[in-house]
C-alpha cells in the first residue's frame, strides 16, 4: 500500500511485518521515531507477543538483545552514532556469537565535537564487526531491506544492519509502498535458531576460546559472510518476485554502459549524485554511478565488474579514517587491483553538511578535466581552517579549536581574524 | 527462610551434621542426584571459594525450579575456568556474553522466554564482584528497577582475581591487591570508599535481596530457595574466599567465610521488597583479628610494624554492621550456648 509518510515511520510499520519477538529500545536522534512507532505497536498489542523493553543504555539494548536472540526469539533494535559505540562491545559480541539480531542504524556523525546530523562515521566504526552493513538509498528501500536483513540473518545465522542516512531519510515524508503481512510472512518464515539457551537441551554458548581455535571460529564467520555475497542478490531476486519491486541486492549501476568515470558511493547521496550526473551527461561527459548496497561483505568481484572498463572511478564517501583517507575508497581500490583505474577520493558531508548538486557538478566537470586529487574534502572552508591554523601558530593556549572555529564563522571576517 | 530448632553442632564449626538431619533437610548438596551444574574437571584453583559458592547455588536453583533454568554468566574466574574450550563444566544452559552485562544478557533470555510461553523456565544472572558492583553495574541497576525476572546472583571474592588481583568497589578497606598496595602512610585499599551492593539493591525495592557465605551450605540453599519464590528480581550476594587473591590457605576457605560473618565484616541477612526480614546472628563473637590474621592480603597490619589502628578501624566497620543488621543478640546466644552444652541421652 503506498502511503506518504515519515522514513523512520515506514520501517517500523516494516519491522512490525516481520512479527519481531522482543524490541530493546534506547533513545537517541534520530533513531527515535522507529523504536517509539515500534513501542506505540507493542503497547496496543498489534505485534503480540512481542516484548518491549525500555533499556537503561545501548549496550544494554544489545545485550538484551543478544539474550533474547539466544534464547530462540527475533530481536530488534536501533541504533545511531555514540549509541553504536556504546553498544560496540556487544556489536562485536552479537556476531561472534552468531547471533541473527537485526539493527536499524540511522547513521549520525560521531563526536567530538558533538553532532547529531547525518554522516557514514558510525557505521565505519564497526565495519570490522562481523554483521553484515546493508546501505539504503530511499525510503523504499530502507523499509523494504529490513524484511530481507530478518531473513538473510537468520538463514546464515549473522546480525545484519540496515544503514540509513540519519535525517536525510529518517525524516524524509515520501511515498512509501509498504508491505501487507501475507507477503512478509510468506516470504520470511518463523525463526529457526543453530544454537539456544533450552533447559531441555542444555548448551553452553559464549564458551573462551584459546589459540588453538580461535582463527578456526573467525574464518567460519568470514566464510558466512562470503555466504552471504550469494544469498544477497539471491533473496534480493525473491523480493522482487514476491513483492515485483527491485530493491536490495549487492550493488547498482546507473548509466555506466559507456562511461569513463564512474563514481561510488553509500546510501541516500546517491540520488543527487544521479541528478548531477544527468547534468554532465547532458554536457557530453561519460559518467556512471555505482551504489553499494553491501557494504559488508564487501562484493569486490561485483564492485570490479561494475566499474567494467572506466578509467577514472570517484569515490565519494560520508566518513573518512583520519590520517588516512576514505574507507570505502580503500576497498574500492582492494576491488581494483591490477587495474589501470585511476582511482580519486572525495570526502563529503560530514557532520551533515549539505552535499549539494552544483557542488558535485562542479567537481565532476573538474574530475572530467582530470584535474582531481587524489583527496578531496568537498565543500572545506580554508578560510577558518587557516585561521585556526594561524591561531595555534601563534599562540599555545590557543583553545578548543571546535569553538574557535564556530566562533570565527558566527563573526564578521574582521572581527574574527582580530580575536 | 525456613529454620528449625537446632539440636546439636559439630565441635568447631558450628555446622549442622547432615548426618542428623532427616532426609527431607538435608542439603541439595548431600544428595547424589543433584545437578552437579559445574561439574569435576574445572580449573578453578585449590580451595576455590567461588566455584563452591557457584555450584551450591546453582543445585540449590536447579532443585527449586525442576531443572528448568537458564544461567547468563558474566566474564570472570567463573567463566575462564569452567569453559576452556572445548571442554565445559556447565551441565545446564548456560551462557557467557561480555563482562558487563550478564543482567541484561539475562533481561533478554527472560523476554524471550515470556514471549515463547516458557514461563516456568527461571533466569539467574551471575558474576564476580566485578560484573557485579563495577563494570556491570548500570546493567543490573536497569534490570533491578524494570523488576526483571531475574536471580542476579553475585559470588564475592572482593577483587579482580582473575586478572590478577586488582581492587574492585567490593575490595574491603586496607586489603592489599595488585593496585591498591602495600606502599605509603595507609597501606593497603583506601578507607570510606567501596559499594555495598546489598544495601543498594534494597534500594531498588526489589522483591528479594540476601546475603550467605560458601560457610553456611543450609543457610545459602534456603536462600536460593526462598528466592525462587518470589517473582521480578531478586539479588542473592555470596561472599567467596578466594586462597589466591586473599593470601588465605586453601583448606581454610570454608573457615575464613565463616570468621567474615562472625566477625560482623560480612552482614549476612535477608531483605524482601526493601525491607531487612531476618538476619543471621553472630554465634560467637570474633575480633576482626581473628578473620584478618588467616589472610596475606592483611599481613601488613600485623608482623614487625603491625598498625593496631587500621585493625580499629575495621573493626570499626564491623561493629557497625552489628549495630545496623543487629548481628548480635545476648540472650539468644548464651541460650544457644547453653543447649550446646548439653549431652543428648
Amino acid at each position: 500500500m503506498l502511503r506518504q509518510i515519515e522514513g523512520s515511520r515506514a520501517v517500523a510499520e516494516t519491522v512490525a511485518l516481520c512479527r519481531p519477538e522482543v524490541v530493546c529500545a534506547y533513545p537517541i536522534s534520530p533513531q527515535t521515531h522507529i523504536i517509539e512507532a515500534v513501542g506505540v505497536m507493542v503497547k496496543e498489542g498489534r505485534l503480540s507477543p512481542c516484548e518491549f523493553i525500555n533499556v537503561e543504555s545501548e549496550f544494554a539494548a544489545m545485550s538484551v538483545a543478544i539474550g533474547a536472540s539466544a534464547t530462540g526469539a527475533r530481536a530488534y533494535t536501533a541504533t545511531a552514532s555514540q549509541g553504536l559505540l556504546y553498544m560496540m562491545e556487544a556489536v562485536y559480541n552479537a556476531a561472534g556469537l552468531g547471533l541473527p539480531i537485526v539493527m536499524t542504524l540511522a547513521n549520525r556523525a560521531i563526536g567530538a565535537p558533538i553532532n547529531i546530523w547525518n554522516d557514514h562515521s558510525d557505521a565505519m566504526a564497526v565495519r570490522d564487526s562481523g554483521w553484515i552493513q546493508l546501505f539504503a538509498e530511499t525510503n523504499q528501500e530502507a523499509a523494504d531491506l529490513h524484511v530481507q536483513a530478518f531473513r538473510l540473518a537468520e538463514e546464515l545465522s549473522v546480525p545484519v544492519m540496515v544503514c540509513m542516512d540519519g535525517f536525510i531519510l529518517t525524516h524524509a515524508v515520501e511515498g512509501v509502498d509498504l508491505l501487507d503481512q501475507e507477503t512478509v510472512d510468506a516470504f520470511l518464515p518463523p525463526y529457526d535458531p543453530r544454537q539456544m539457551l533450552d533447559p531441555e537441551h542444555p548448551v553452553s554458548i559464549g564458551a573462551m576460546v584459546g589459540p588453538e581455535a580461535f582463527e578456526e571460529v573467525r574464518y567460519l564467520a568470514h566464510l558466512r559472510q562470503l555466504d552471504a555475497l550469494h544469498r544477497i542478490p539471491a533473496i534480493a531476486d525473491e523480493f522482487e518476485a514476491a513483492t515485483g519491486r527491485r530493491s536490495g541486492g549487492l550493488v547498482s549501476s546507473y548509466r555506466t554502459e559507456d562511461a569513463d568515470t564512474i563514481v561510488v558511493a553509500l546510501g541516500s547521496v546517491l540520488g543527487t549524485i544521479k541528478d548531477a550526473v544527468d547534468v554532465r551527461r547532458e554536457e557530453g561527459d561519460r559518467i556512471g554511478v555505482v551504489g553499494i548496497t553491501s557494504f559488508r561483505p564487501f562484493p569486490s568481484v561485483a564492485v570490479r565488474r561494475a566499474l567494467n572498463d572506466a578509467s577514472q572511478v570517484i569515490v565519494l564517501e560520508k566518513a573518512f579514517s583520519i590520517g588516512h583517507g576514505g574507507v570505502l575508497a580503500t576497498d574500492v581500490a582492494m576491488a581494483l587491483q591490477g587495474t589501470d583505474c585511476v582511482l580519486r577520493n572525495v570526502i563529503a558531508g560530514l557532520g551533515g553538511r549539505a552535499i549539494t548538486r552544483s557542488s558535485l557538478e562542479e567537481l565532476f566537470a573538474t574530475a572530467a578535466k582530470g584535474e582531481l586529487g587524489a583527496l578531496l574534502f568537498l565543500d572545506l572552508n580554508t578560510d577558518v581552517v587557516d585561521r585556526e591554523i594561524e591561531r595555534m601558530t601563534a599562540v599555545r593556549r590557543s583553545g578548543p579549536s571546535a569553538e574557535n572555529v564556530l566562533r570565527d564563522l558566527g563573526l564578521p571576517r574582521e572581527v574574527g581574524r582580530a580575536s | 527462610m525456613t529454620t528449625r530448632p537446632v539440636r546439636f553442632y559439630q565441635v568447631g564449626s558450628f555446622a549442622v551434621g547432615n548426618r542428623l538431619l532427616g532426609d527431607e533437610e538435608r542439603t541439595v548438596q548431600s544428595n547424589s542426584e543433584r545437578t552437579n551444574s559445574i561439574d569435576s574437571g574445572h580449573r578453578a584453583c585449590q580451595g576455590c571459594g567461588e566455584a563452591l559458592g557457584a555450584r551450591y547455588a546453582l543445585d540449590a536453583a536447579m532443585r527449586a525450579t525442576n531443572g528448568q533454568l537458564v544461567a547468563v554468566n558474566a566474564t570472570g574466574c567463573l567463566e575462564v575456568f569452567s569453559t576452556p574450550y572445548p571442554e565445559t563444566s556447565w551441565r545446564i544452559a548456560w551462557m557467557h556474553s561480555l563482562f558487563g552485562n550478564a543482567p541484561a544478557v539475562a533481561t533478554g533470555v527472560a523476554a524471550a522466554l515470556r514471549v515463547k510461553g516458557k514461563t516456568d523456565v527461571r533466569v539467574i544472572g551471575q558474576g564476580g564482584d566485578g560484573g557485579t558492583v563495577d563494570i556491570g553495574f548500570g546493567c543490573l541497576s536497569g534490570a533491578a528497577e524494570r523488576g526483571e525476572e531475574i536471580l542476579f546472583m553475585v559470588v564475592d571474592n572482593e577483587g579482580y582475581m582473575n586478572t590478577g588481583v586488582q581492587r574492585s568497589a567490593a575490595t574491603p578497606p586496607a586489603a592489599r591487591t595488585a593496585t591498591t598496595e602495600i606502599v605509603g602512610p595507609q597501606p593497603g585499599n583506601t578507607f570510606g570508599q567501596g559499594k555495598d551492593l546489598p544495601r543498594i539493591a534494597m534500594a531498588h525495592d526489589v522483591a528479594y535481596v540476601a546475603t550467605a557465605t560458601v560457610a553456611d551450605l543450609h543457610d545459602l540453599e534456603a536462600k536460593v530457595e526462598r528466592a525462587m519464590q518470589f517473582h521480578g528480581a531478586r539479588y542473592l550476594h555470596i561472599l567467596v574466599p578466594c586462597p589466591l587473591g586473599w593470601g588465605s590457605a586453601s583448606n581454610e576457605t570454608i573457615h575464613v567465610a565463616r570468621l567474615a560473618k562472625e566477625t560482623g565484616l560480612f552482614p549476612v541477612f535477608e531483605a524482601e521488597y526493601g525491607v531487612v526480614t531476618s538476619v543471621s546472628k553472630i554465634r560467637r563473637r570474633t575480633p576482626v583479628e581473628e578473620y584478618l590474621k588467616l589472610q596475606k592480603r592483611f599481613a601488613h597490619l600485623f608482623g614487625k610494624n603491625p598498625r593496631p589502628d587500621i585493625v580499629m578501624r575495621l573493626q570499626e566497620i564491623a561493629n557497625r554492621n552489628i549495630e545496623r543488621y543487629g548481628l548480635l543478640d545476648e540472650e539468644e546466644y548464651v541460650a544457644r550456648h547453653a543447649a550446646s552444652f548439653e549431652v543428648p541421652v
